[in-house]
This record gives C-alpha cells, sequence and structure tokens, in this order.
C-alpha cells in the first residue's frame, strides 16, 4: 500500500470511527444485552439486587408461548398488519395514480395536503383522534348518522378499536408511501403509454398493463417498508387505548412494553422482543423469496 | 380550457383525499380557538362560536408550554447537529475513501436496520443508568446522533461527486480533512439540508425515548407533555387542541418550507431517479 | 401537569440559556433543595403548605413535581431503575410493599419514635397498618382513601327506599326495584369495567386472604366467589352498564342526569360533586358506607403515604417536610383543599370535616378497613383483576372460570416470589 493509501485508509476509519463507534456501543451492545437478558429471569427483584437473578435458558421463550396475552398481542399485530397494509398501500397508490394523472391540477398542492399528516406528531393527532372517534361528540359517528349509522363506541367497543386504529394509521402514514409511488409512476417511460394508446388501450388497460408491471418492485418495496413498520404498532395504542378495550389493541411491543416499563420483567420483554424481530425477518424473507420466484424483483 | 370529465372526476377525488387527510388537522385549529367545553356537544362544532385565545394562553401561563416548546426546539437543534456531523463524515468516508473492510463494514450496518430498535430500548437505558446520564438530554440524544439511514443517504448522494476532484486535490497535497470541508461539503450541501430536516423533524417528533429517559418535568419536550397532559386532562378537549397546535404547526410550517429536501431524503435509495 | 416551583433553579435558567442540551449533561443537583415528586390534585395542592415550611427552615426549598396517576407507578420504578428518584414522595399504600421489597424506600421506625408530631396511635389502626413491612415502618400516611356508596337520594326513595342499603341482599332489592321504576336505557350502579375497586372492595368484605402466605392466589376461596357472583349479577341483570370510564366520558353530569343511582367511588367525589354537579341537585344525593353480605361491610384501605427514597442525599431534611406535612393543622388544610381525608383522628374533630354530612359515612368506614395483600407483585394481580373482571362483566367468562383464571394468573406471576421465600430472601 503506498503512504498516500495508507492516509486514506486511516482517513477513512477515523471519519466512520466516530458514526460506528456511537452504533455499535449504543445500538449494538445493548441488543446483544438484550439476548443475553432475554435467557434470564430479570424483574424487579433482580433490579434492586443481582444476586435475585436466574439463568432460565429457553424459559420466556416458552413462557411467552404459554402466555395468552402474548398470542392475543401476536393476533392484534398481525390483525392489524394483514387488514392495514392493503389498506394504506392501496390508498397511497390511488392516491399517486391520482396525482400522475395528466389531468390533475395544482399538484404540489395537493400533495403537500396529503402528505402533511405524515409530518405531524404521533402524539398530537392522536388527541385529535381521540375526540373525533368519540361515541357521542365526535365529528365521525356524526357523520356516519348522516347516512344512516348507529354510533359506534370507536374506542370503547373491542370489535371496532382496532379497526379504528387501522383508520387512524392508515390516514397518518399513506402520504408517505404515496410519494415514493410517485416517483416511481414518474420513472415509467412515456413510449410506453404511446405504444399502449396505439394499440388502442383505454385508461384502465393502460394501467394493468404498463403501469402495473413497471410499478411492481416499487409496490413491494413500499408494501414491505410498510409491513416492517406495522409490526412495530407501538404508540397508537399507547396514546390512544392503552392496550384497551379488553385487551384488543395490545400489541406486541404494548405488550413489551409494558412487561419492560411497567412491570420491569426486562427477560421476559427482551425475550418478546427477539421474537417480534424473528416473526418480522422470516416474514420478509418469504415476502422476497416469493416475488423472486414470480420475477417481481 | 373547457373541462372535460376526465378532469373533473381526478380533479375532484383529489379534492376529496387532500381534504380528508387534512381535515383532522383544520378541526385541530378550529376547536384550540372554542371556549373549553363547546365542543363537547351534539351535534360537534366545526367553528368556533366566539373565537378566543383563552386556551393558549392557560397552556402557556399555567402548564408551561413555553418551556417545553424551548426544550424541543433546543433538542433537536442539538440532534440536528450532531448527526450531521456524525453522519456526513461516516457517510462521505464510505463513499469516497477507500479504507480496509469498508464494504463488509457497511454490510453489516445495513443489516443492523432490520433490528427494530426497541429491542435495544431496555438495556440502553440500564446503560445509561449506570454512565448516571439517565434524565439527561445526552440521554435522549444519544440514540438519534448516528443512524444507518443518515449514513446512507449520505453514501448515496456522496457516491456522485468525482473521484478525480478529490485525487487532484491529494495530488496537491491536501489532508484529507482539508478536502472534506473545502471540496466534499459544498457538494453535499443539498443532501445535508435534507438530512438536517430529516432529523429535526424525527426528534421533534420522538416520544417515546424522551418518555422513558426524562424524569424531570421541567425537561419534557413537547409530545412528552402533550401525553402526560392528555392523560390528565381527558375532560379538556379544547385545551389538548391547542397543545396539538403548537406541537404540530412550527414543523409542520419547516416541512412546508422544505420539502424538496425532506421528499429527496425520503427517495433516496428507495427509487432511483 | 404543572411545574411550581418554590425557588427559582439557577440550573434550569442556564439551561434555557445555553441551549438545554448542552447545560443539562447528568444531573446536576442543587444544594439544600428537595424533591418532591407528588400526583393528581394532590400535587397541585401541596404547593400551598410549602411557603410555611420554608418559612421555618431557611435554607432548605423544595422543589414539587406532578406526576399523572396513570403514570405514576411506571415513573417511580423507572426512576428506581435509572437511579433517579426523587427524595421523598408521595405513594399509594399498596406500592409501600414493592418499594421496600426492592429498597428504593428507607425504614422510618427510629424517625417515628423519636418524633413528636408523628404519633403511631394518633392514625386509624387500619391505615397505619399498610405502610408497615415486615415488622418495620416504610411511610407515614398522608391521606386515606377508601371506596363506598355515593347515591341519589331522591331516586331511591322513589323505588321505595328511604334508608340506603347495609346488606348485599337489601342492596340487590333496592337495586332491582330502582331498575324497575327507571326502564332499560338507566341503570341502578355505576360499576365502570376498567376499575377492579369495586371488585376487590366486594372481594375482602370476605374476610378470606386474597393470597395466601405461601405465596398462592385464593381467589377460589367460597368467599371471594361470592364477591364475583355478586358482582356478575349486577352486570347480568341490567343493573349496571357494561361500560368503561372513559366511555361515559362525564359521569357528574350523567349522576345528575340519573343514569344511574349508586356509584362506588372515593372521597375526592365529594368536593368534585359539589364542584361539578348543577346547583339543583344538593340536598338530592349522599354518601353511605359499602353494605357487606351480612350488615356493615369492609372497604379497602387505599389512599397514600409520604415516603423517603433511599437514596436521598438529606434524609433529616425530607423528614421534617414529612412532620410538617403530618400536623393536624396541615392535614386539615389539606383536607380543606382537596377533599382527601385525614389519616390522622384529631384532624377529624376540628374544622370543615366535623359538620359535613357527606364524610360522616367515610368516617364510619374509616373503623372497618382491609389493607390489600402486602406483596410487591400486587400491582400485577390487580391488573389481572382488571382483565378478568371486564371480561366477568361482560359474560365471556363464568364465575368459576374467572376465579379459576384470577388463581391460574397470580400463581405464575408469584413463582419468582415463592422461589424467593424458599430462599428465604423474602418474608
Amino acid at each position: 500500500m503506498t503512504a498516500r493509501a495508507l492516509g486514506t485508509s486511516t482517513a477513512g476509519w477515523l471519519f466512520v470511527a466516530p458514526a460506528v463507534s456511537v452504533i455499535g456501543v449504543f445500538f449494538a451492545v445493548p441488543v446483544f444485552l438484550a439476548l443475553a437478558l432475554s435467557f434470564t429471569d430479570f424483574d424487579i427483584y433482580a433490579l434492586a439486587s443481582l444476586k435475585n437473578l436466574r439463568f432460565v435458558g429457553l424459559g420466556n421463550y416458552l413462557l411467552l408461548l404459554r402466555t395468552p396475552l402474548f398470542w392475543r398481542a401476536l393476533g392484534n399485530t398481525l390483525y392489524f398488519v394483514i387488514v392495514g397494509v392493503p389498506l394504506s398501500v392501496g390508498a397511497s397508490l390511488g392516491a399517486a395514480l391520482l396525482l400522475n394523472a395528466k389531468a390533475a391540477r395544482w399538484k404540489p398542492v395537493f400533495r403537500t395536503a396529503m402528505f402533511a399528516p405524515v409530518v405531524t406528531s404521533l402524539v398530537a393527532v392522536a388527541v385529535i383522534w381521540r375526540y373525533l372517534l368519540h361515541a357521542k361528540y365526535g365529528l365521525i359517528n356524526y357523520a356516519l348518522s348522516g347516512i344512516g349509522v348507529r354510533p359506534i363506541d370507536w374506542l370503547g367497543d373491542p370489535h371496532w378499536a382496532m379497526p379504528a386504529i387501522i383508520l387512524f394509521a392508515v390516514w397518518k402514514n399513506f402520504g408517505y408511501n404515496m410519494v415514493i409511488l410517485l416517483a416511481g409512476l414518474q420513472t415509467i417511460p412515456e413510449d410506453l403509454y404511446e405504444a399502449a394508446r396505439i394499440d388502442g388501450a383505454s385508461t384502465f388497460q393502460q394501467l394493468r398493463h404498463v403501469t402495473m408491471p413497471s410499478l411492481g418492485p416499487v409496490i413491494l418495496l413500499v408494501t414491505i417498508l410498510t409491513m416492517a413498520g406495522y409490526f412495530q404498532l407501538f404508540a397508537e395504542p399507547y396514546v390512544m387505548t392503552q392496550g384497551g378495550p379488553l385487551q384488543s389493541t395490545v400489541s406486541v411491543l404494548y405488550f413489551m412494553y409494558e412487561q419492560g416499563f411497567k412491570f420491569w420483567n426486562l427477560g421476559v420483554a427482551s425475550a418478546v422482543a427477539f421474537m417480534l424481530f424473528l416473526l418480522m425477518f422470516a416474514i420478509t424473507m418469504a415476502q422476497l423469496l416469493l416475488s423472486r420466484r414470480q420475477g417481481v424483483a | 380550457m373547457r373541462p372535460n370529465p376526465q378532469s373533473v372526476i381526478v380533479n375532484g377525488l383529489l379534492v376529496v383525499a387532500a381534504g380528508l387527510a387534512l381535515f383532522p388537522l383544520l378541526w385541530m385549529v378550529s376547536v384550540s380557538f372554542m371556549t373549553p367545553g363547546e365542543s363537547n356537544v351534539f351535534p360537534p362544532p366545526l367553528l368556533p362560536r366566539h373565537f378566543t385565545l383563552g386556551n393558549f394562553a392557560e397552556l402557556f401561563r399555567r402548564q408551561g408550554m413555553a418551556r417545553f416548546f424551548l426544550n424541543s426546539l433546543g433538542l433537536a437543534t442539538a440532534a440536528t447537529l450532531l448527526a450531521l456531523t456524525f453522519n456526513v463524515m461516516a457517510g462521505y468516508a464510505f463513499a469516497k475513501l477507500a479504507f480496509v473492510g469498508r464494504e463488509r463494514l457497511f454490510q453489516v450496518l445495513l443489516a443492523a436496520l432490520v433490528i427494530p430498535g426497541q429491542v435495544a430500548m431496555m438495556p440502553l437505558f440500564l446503560m445509561l443508568k449506570t454512565m448516571g446520564l439517565v434524565n439527561s438530554y445526552i440521554g435522549v440524544l444519544i440514540p438519534s446522533v448516528a443512524g444507518v439511514f443518515g449514513i446512507f443517504l449520505v453514501r448515496q448522494y456522496a457516491q456522485s461527486i468525482p473521484s478525480e476532484m478529490l485525487e487532484a486535490a491529494r495530488v496537491d497535497g491536501a489532508g484529507e480533512w482539508r478536502i472534506f470541508t473545502a471540496i466534499v461539503l459544498p457538494v453535499l450541501r443539498p443532501i445535508l439540508v435534507t438530512l438536517a430536516t430529516f432529523t429535526f423533524l424525527a426528534t421533534w417528533n420522538d416520544f417515546m425515548w424522551p418518555l422513558i429517559v426524562l424524569t424531570d418535568n421541567s425537561l419534557y419536550t413537547l409530545p412528552v407533555a402533550l401525553a402526560s397532559l392528555s392523560r390528565e386532562h381527558v375532560q379538556d378537549n379544547e385545551l389538548m387542541m391547542a397543545g396539538s397546535v403548537v406541537t404540530i404547526l412550527p414543523v409542520l410550517a419547516l416541512f412546508i418550507a422544505l420539502q424538496r429536501y425532506y421528499i429527496r431524503g425520503l427517495l433516496a435509495g428507495s427509487v432511483k431517479g | 401537569m404543572t411545574l411550581e416551583r418554590s425557588a427559582p433553579s439557577r440550573r434550569a435558567t442556564l439551561g434555557l440559556l445555553a441551549g438545554a442540551p448542552l447545560a443539562a449533561c447528568g444531573r446536576a443537583e442543587v444544594r439544600g433543595e428537595l424533591k418532591l415528586w407528588a400526583m393528581g390534585r394532590e400535587g397541585e395542592v401541596v404547593q400551598s403548605l410549602i411557603p410555611a415550611f420554608q418559612t421555618a427552615n431557611p435554607g432548605t426549598t423544595v422543589r414539587v413535581q406532578q406526576l399523572p396517576w396513570s403514570a405514576a407507578h411506571e415513573k417511580l420504578l423507572t426512576a428506581f431503575a435509572g437511579d433517579d428518584l426523587p427524595d421523598l414522595g408521595q405513594v399509594g399504600n399498596t406500592w409501600i410493599p414493592e418499594l421496600a421489597a426492592i429498597g428504593a424506600i428507607a425504614p422510618l421506625d427510629a424517625r417515628i419514635r423519636a418524633s413528636s408530631v408523628v404519633a403511631p396511635t394518633a392514625y386509624f389502626p387500619g391505615v397505619w397498618a399498610t405502610n408497615e413491612v415486615g415488622g418495620r415502618q416504610f411511610g407515614i400516611p398522608w391521606y386515606v382513601d377508601t371506596r363506598l356508596l355515593f347515591y341519589r337520594k331522591d331516586i331511591l326513595a322513589e323505588a321505595g327506599y328511604a334508608e340506603p342499603p347495609v346488606t348485599w341482599g337489601a342492596w340487590l332489592a333496592s337495586m332491582r326495584a330502582i331498575k324497575a321504576k327507571v326502564g332499560p336505557s338507566r341503570y341502578a350502579i355505576l360499576l365502570p369495567i376498567n376499575e377492579p375497586e369495586p371488585l376487590l372492595a366486594l372481594g375482602v368484605q370476605q374476610g378470606e386472604p386474597l393470597i395466601t402466605a405461601e405465596g398462592y392466589g385464593n381467589f377460589r376461596s367460597a368467599g371471594f366467589k361470592r364477591a364475583l357472583g355478586f358482582y356478575r349479577e349486577l352486570f347480568a341483570s341490567g343493573l349496571a352498564p357494561a361500560a368503561t370510564s372513559s366511555q361515559i366520558a362525564n359521569v357528574w353530569s350523567e349522576f345528575a342526569r340519573g343514569l344511574f343511582a349508586f356509584y362506588i367511588t372515593g372521597p375526592w367525589n365529594i368536593g368534585e360533586f359539589k364542584r361539578r354537579l348543577p346547583p339543583g341537585l344538593a340536598g338530592r344525593w349522599t354518601t353511605a358506607p359499602l353494605p357487606g353480605p351480612n350488615g356493615p361491610g369492609a372497604s379497602l384501605a387505599g389512599g397514600s403515604s409520604l415516603a423517603i427514597f433511599s437514596r436521598a442525599r438529606d434524609k433529616d431534611a425530607a423528614w421534617r417536610l414529612i412532620e410538617h406535612l403530618s400536623t393536624p393543622e396541615s392535614q386539615s388544610r389539606f383536607e380543606a383543599l382537596t377533599g382527601d381525608l385525614p389519616p390522622r383522628r384529631d384532624a377529624w374533630t376540628t374544622g370543615t370535616l366535623a359538620g359535613d354530612p357527606y364524610v360522616k359515612a367515610f368516617r364510619e368506614q374509616l373503623e372497618r378497613l382491609t389493607p390489600a395483600p402486602k406483596i410487591p407483585e400486587w400491582e400485577r394481580i390487580v391488573a389481572d383483576v382488571t382483565v378478568v373482571g371486564e371480561q366477568l362483566a361482560r359474560g365471556v367468562v363464568t364465575v368459576d372460570e374467572a376465579a379459576a383464571e384470577l388463581d391460574r394468573r397470580a400463581d405464575a406471576t408469584l413463582e419468582k416470589r415463592r422461589w424467593m421465600i424458599g430462599r428465604g430472601r423474602a418474608a
């Protein structure tokens, strides 16, 4: 190695050192600690004195598999993901298609308006939505009553609490994916549309045969990102429902938070975190493999 | 221009979509100006009958909103400056400085993206306790100071800097730091704004970690204070809306001013183009 | 949540000027400053009791931080974990065993013995007992809280009952009569299903312990099952709506409307009712002790105590503040401001309490209080009781299933405790 190359190499290390050390010390180390904790029964007694710590191997993981609330949390989270992701991606796609249409006017205005919810603080808008969803004085029920629907107790009824949260999450996030999809739409060459039009394709057929195939990879990306985000559902139940009613909105991370920061069962909480990670990893891998098989990615 | 059916449909739908997106925010502003109790009626009102600034007065005079606002401002600014420092240096190095193990290290960092941040939260809290950093802003800032996303963003952008330019400077005898500050930074300026906007917004809106780390009321940021306030004052709709206004409007304004950069950052790495 | 300082803090001012993040590295502690954490309304009110203390103790300032009740327990534990507890604070009685077990609060026996203000005999025995763990006192009761009946005299009278019920049987009969009178859209009693206190109050009236000394759940005892059955009956017969407190939204206006006639709640609501009910309702409601299975019943010994945290730097100053807040005069003033009931008998004979018709029932109930099981895991078990209680109220489980489920959960929660007992590390 030449002296200059050595100098560059050293400089390279010096430049990345601060960031990498921070990530190493304050992220990687805690992650490994969490893994270690998940094999112990660290709880409030251990917080007081480490003598009260016991090594339990896979005990926490097995305990979780026997805990009804864990399965409930898993179910709630899957419900949120399975319903929320298509809704969210669909809404974003629809909005992006509208914005991309040649007939659309004032595009910057519309785009900013639809993106605004994304940059708002979740706590602040959750407070707003809590009142919008109020059973008696909320505007949503008022609007529904206009079309003859009886008032729904959104945040008090176990059947409607998760749908309310899904609705809220879709509203908050659809602008994000919309922007990504819009950028993807804008990369589709105009000639493809031209060719389709010459062949006599209607708008709908153009959509189906030109837009969608070209957009495939971007839609996949957006779906994976949204899924990853939705698996980490936490702030919405925390602010709006505290996991209720009847634990219908306890998500996996909310369950972890309660175990960890309410009861200080760090062993169990860490086990929950890793189980979630494994689940997300598996599903993402499955998605990628599936799409590679279908020739999308 | 004669309105054709397609134009009407498309723009009509866009109006509806934008309206639905904005409506809760507009309603929030409206209610924040209502007198206490005015919104707890059926049918719910859309506009205040008597416009009042009382809720804001209550927030700032008695609930200490001014301090929370300044805390948020200070914290977000500090986070932005630190993140810019750490991430830009690292991003540039990953893009343009050949060092041993560069690619492998970067792949390891990318792998870290897969792990949800909450996994690290609890042990990190205990680590901070042993360092005496609980209930301090340093403790709050630590996780946001360096992030793989930021490094990735800068790296993407920095890759477009022509290497010849850098080589020429090296031949002229300039040191790496000099090259970085004199040549690279000015070229990276747009992505700096993007990263700054991103970090500022994210730090301002973050509430979970500050909620856990900060025990002293006086250190609370706006979202944390609002979360606390909303549990105490469930009945005081109008006051809560005023709190939301104070929390949302500044960053919304910032976003509108800098949206070009924010959106660019969003797209980097997602879609080429 | 407000933060009002009794003295300006240099640190905060510096922080704002220098850009808070830079100045607040670590926790700079101001000398001579006591940090006190208090919750809810008590936190707001205690500020007014501080100036007298500061005048009597020059050189000591007190900084009060308010916590919302819903997050207080969490915050205390988090602060303990983060080594960031204040000097002294208000702690719920039921949290004392837990905080003592982990060593977060300091035993106060020596100080009590040496004190002229805090004398054990001055307090109601049921309340004083809640602060005792393993033979040592860990807190000084600040105010006492219990649950009893608030009811609409006029609705009860219309249903044919001039006097409040004293036994469960009479209570059930009176509620059925009320329901028959008011019809399907109104109720006889409000029992918010997200609140476990009414069910627990019914449970402690049975006399059988809820948790055995060996560390097992005892919810399948005949007594507790009777309580579960009674609770379920109220919902099954439509006497109580299966609603949470947030669904009712404004409980005072609904009480005024006559949505329900009975409400099991605590002393703070005396002041709230007086403040928030329309004036026309003034003579039409009152309080009564809880009916028991066979006669006047016991109730939960709730309330808060003042405790000194183990890592406090100046425990003597903290103790002086506790003494200041425990004098009969401070207690009377405190009661006048909050409506919270004093745990000292001598504070009941003076001031506004002596003549208040609404607190008469409380005075009677205070002699019949049962503390909650003194185990650190009690909060978790209460959370389970809330969940299973909600299921029971909604008819999702039967009484037997509920009792079995509660025991199953309690046994699982207490496994570590049984291990610790086996090792001799827990009482």
